[in-house]
């Protein structure tokens, strides 16, 4: 069954902020292989021009993965998640993600279409600072399968 | 920090090969908070149609950025990132994984200092991210 249009334009409160530790910033990096020292040494990180350690490119994907927890966990929308997969993201960073930033994150969805059987959300999450600096714009098309596909 | 004055559009980035083992999928679940099964457990999986435990889009996403941050130098020059997740990555159980290669080159250079670069991961001949790019700010 198609997904509701009507949640096209839509926009969820802020989420809880998410501190953004040195330690999860190293564990992060090690996952994905970065090796460069301005995602571990504080003072390499300084030396570069950053307040404390920055976070690889795709980090930003832990909060807006919390984002999108609004939008999976409204019964009004009725999105079944085992169905649901990853299909496209982008992050645009205003700057770097710093060891110490307190994130919160705004869901909107931007478009539902159909394809195929398949529905599509095209969804944004504007992550900023708890006072309102602009990080990281992340947007993602969230495929959910249709029952045949 | 590589400069901006130094690079030239049809530049090809250094090519990287990276692995993905189970413990990388594990070590990538904790690490993003990710913990769908299908990036662990075989029987679910399997259940859901999958040819087998698949590597998170978002790891292959991570690893392919490498060839991007270490070209550069400096991860925090990377304004854009953006992929589409084209084919699943399987991931065997053993030791030997999935051997993802990754080759970028060098699209646009702009005048405010920003160099696009469009990225390829193949994996058994197979891209599995499609339209992938990063724009980069350089010195």
């Amino acid at each position: 069954m198609p997904l509701d249009q009507s949640f096209v334009g839509r926009s969820y409160p802020p989420s809880p902020p998410y501190e953004v530790g040195r330690e999860k910033i190293r564990e992060f990096a090690e996952a994905v292989g970065e090796t460069s020292p301005l995602h571990r040494d504080p003072e390499a990180a300084r030396a570069a021009g950053y307040r404390d350690v920055i976070a690889p490119p795709t980090f930003a994907i832990i909060v807006s993965l919390k984002a999108n927890d609004v939008l999976v966990e409204d019964p009004d929308l009725g999105l079944d998640y085992s169905r649901v997969v990853h299909g496209d993201q982008t992050f645009v960073h205003h700057r770097p993600i710093v060891a110490g930033d307190r994130l919160t994150s705004v869901l909107h969805v931007d478009n539902i279409t159909s394809r195929m059987g398949n529905d599509m959300l095209a969804v944004r999450a504007e992550v900023r600072t708890e006072d309102g600096e602009p990080v990281t714009t992340g947007r993602c098309t969230l495929v959910v399968r249709g029952e045949d596909a | 920090m590589i400069r901006a004055s130094e690079v030239s559009v049809g530049d090809e980035l250094p090519p990287l090969s990276v692995r993905i083992t189970r413990a990388h999928l594990v070590r990538y679940a904790g690490a993003s908070g990710d913990f769908n099964p299908i990036h662990w457990n075989e029987r679910f999986a399997r259940e859901v149609g999958l040819p087998g435990v698949i590597a998170h889009g978002m790891l292959t996403m991570g690893l392919a950025a490498r060839i991007v941050t270490e070209w550069v130098g400096d991860p925090g020059a990377v304004v854009q990132y953006g992929v589409r997740f084209g084919r699943p990555v399987p991931v065997p159980d053993d030791e030997q994984g999935a051997l993802v290669d990754v080759t970028a080159k060098v699209t646009k250079v702009l005048d405010d200092g920003t160099v696009k670069v469009n990225v390829t991961a193949v994996v058994e001949g197979k891209s599995v991210l499609g339209g992938a790019s990063a724009v980069v700010r350089l010195a």
